[in-house]
C-alpha cells in the first residue's frame, strides 16, 4: 500500500516561512482555535506531516493528543523562531514512561 | 484470588484445563512480543533522540539565519521573496508491520527533479542570510522527515507496549491463578464426592449383611 500525502508547517509567520522554499505548505497561524481547527482540517484532508512550532503546539494540545495513535498524520513539533522550549524532547520521554514505565532516558 | 462461579463438575474441569492452557500459551506469546517490541522500541528510541537533537539544532541555527534575515531586509520583500516556491514536495507513504503495529514510511518526491532547487528568487533583492537559512532548512529537511517518520513509529509502539504490557499482567496476576484456583476446587470437590460415596456404600453394604446374615 503506498499513497502520496502533504507535509504541512504551523507556527507563527518568521518561524515557518523558510520551509516555503522547501515546497512544504506553510500555515501561519497563532490564535489556539484556528490551529486546533487547521490540524483536523489538514489530517482529514490527506496531510501525512505536519511539523507544528513548540509554541503553536502547546496552544492546541487537545487535538495534537488525538492524533497521537493514529498512522497518520505524524505531528512533529520543531523550536520556533525565539528558541528551544524543550517541548519536543518531554515527548520523546513521555513516550518512553509509557512504553517503559519509568523514565530511562537520559 | 478469587474462585470463578462455576459448578464442580467434569465438565467444567476438563473446559477450565482448556482454558489454562490456552491463556499459559497466550501469555507466553505476548510476553515475547513484549520484550520483542521493547527491544525494538529502546533501539528507535535511541535513533529518535539523537534525530531530534541534530533537527532541533539545524532549525535552530536555520532560525538565526532567518532572524537577521528579516532584519536587514524589509519584511514585505521577504514574505514576497518566499511567495511562490519553485518547489514542491510530496510525501510517498507506504508501511512497516513491525509486531504487528503498522508504522508509516515516507520517501519524499520533489516536483523538480533536483532537490536542491529551492531558491525561489534573485538575489537582487534578498539578503544572503536568507540563503542561508534555506539551505540550512533544505539541509536538515531529510531528517526531518526520518524524525516524523520515527517519531510516529515511537508513539505507536509505546501504545502498543502499554496494552501487551496490561494483557499479560491480566493473564499472569488475574486469569491464570484464577483458573488453577478453580481447577484445584473443583477436583478436590470432585474427590471428596467419591469419598463420601465410597462411605455411603461401605454403610449400606454393612447393613445389608447385618440384615441377611446377622453378622455383628
Amino acid at each position: 500500500m503506498s499513497e502520496m500525502c502533504k507535509t504541512a508547517v504551523i507556527g507563527d509567520s518568521a518561524s515557518v516561512s523558510g520551509f516555503a522554499a522547501l515546497g512544504l505548505s506553510v500555515f501561519r497561524e497563532t490564535e489556539a482555535e484556528k490551529i486546533s481547527k487547521l490540524i483536523h482540517r489538514l489530517a482529514a484532508n490527506g496531510f501525512g506531516v505536519i511539523y507544528i512550532t513548540e509554541p503553536a503546539a502547546a496552544l492546541a494540545d487537545e487535538a495534537i493528543k488525538k492524533y497521537r495513535s493514529r498512522k497518520l498524520p505524524a505531528i512533529v513539533l520543531i523550536p520556533a523562531i525565539d528558541g528551544n522550549t524543550g517541548e519536543g524532547m518531554r515527548g520523546l520521554h513521555k513516550a518512553v514512561e509509557k512504553a517503559v514505565g519509568s523514565d530511562i532516558l537520559n | 484470588m478469587a474462585r470463578l462461579n462455576v459448578n464442580p463438575t467434569r465438565m467444567e474441569l476438563s473446559s477450565l484445563k482448556k482454558k489454562l492452557a490456552s491463556a499459559q500459551r497466550g501469555h507466553k506469546l505476548l510476553k515475547d512480543k513484549r520484550d520483542e517490541l521493547m527491544r525494538q522500541f529502546m533501539n528507535l528510541i535511541k535513533e529518535n533522540k539523537q534525530l531530534r537533537s541534530e533537527v532541533e539544532a539545524g532549525i535552530t541555527e536555520a532560525n538565526r539565519y532567518m532572524a537577521v534575515a528579516g532584519s536587514v531586509m524589509q519584511r514585505e520583500t521577504l514574505e514576497t521573496a518566499l511567495m511562490l516556491p519553485k518547489q514542491e514536495v510530496e510525501l510517498e507513504v507506504s508501511e512497516k508491520n513491525v509486531m504487528s503495529v503498522y508504522i508509516p514510511v515516507f520517501s519524499p518526491k520533489y516536483r523538480t527533479g533536483d532537490a536542491d532547487d529551492i531558491y525561489s528568487y534573485g538575489t537582487a533583492f534578498t539578503s544572503v542570510d536568507l540563503d542561508g537559512a534555506i539551505l540550512a532548512l533544505s539541509e536538515i529537511f531529510p531528517k526531518m522527515i526520518r524524525l516524523a517518520e520515527i517519531e510516529k513509529a515511537c508513539q505507536l509502539m509505546a501504545d502498543e507496549i502499554e496494552k501487551t504490557r496490561r494483557r499479560v499482567n491480566a493473564l499472569e496476576h488475574i486469569m491464570i491463578p484464577d483458573y488453577q484456583e478453580t481447577i484445584k476446587y473443583i477436583t478436590m470437590k470432585l474427590s471428596e464426592n467419591e469419598r463420601s460415596t465410597t462411605t455411603s456404600l461401605m454403610k449400606v453394604k454393612d447393613m445389608v449383611l447385618n440384615q441377611s446374615h446377622n453378622f455383628t
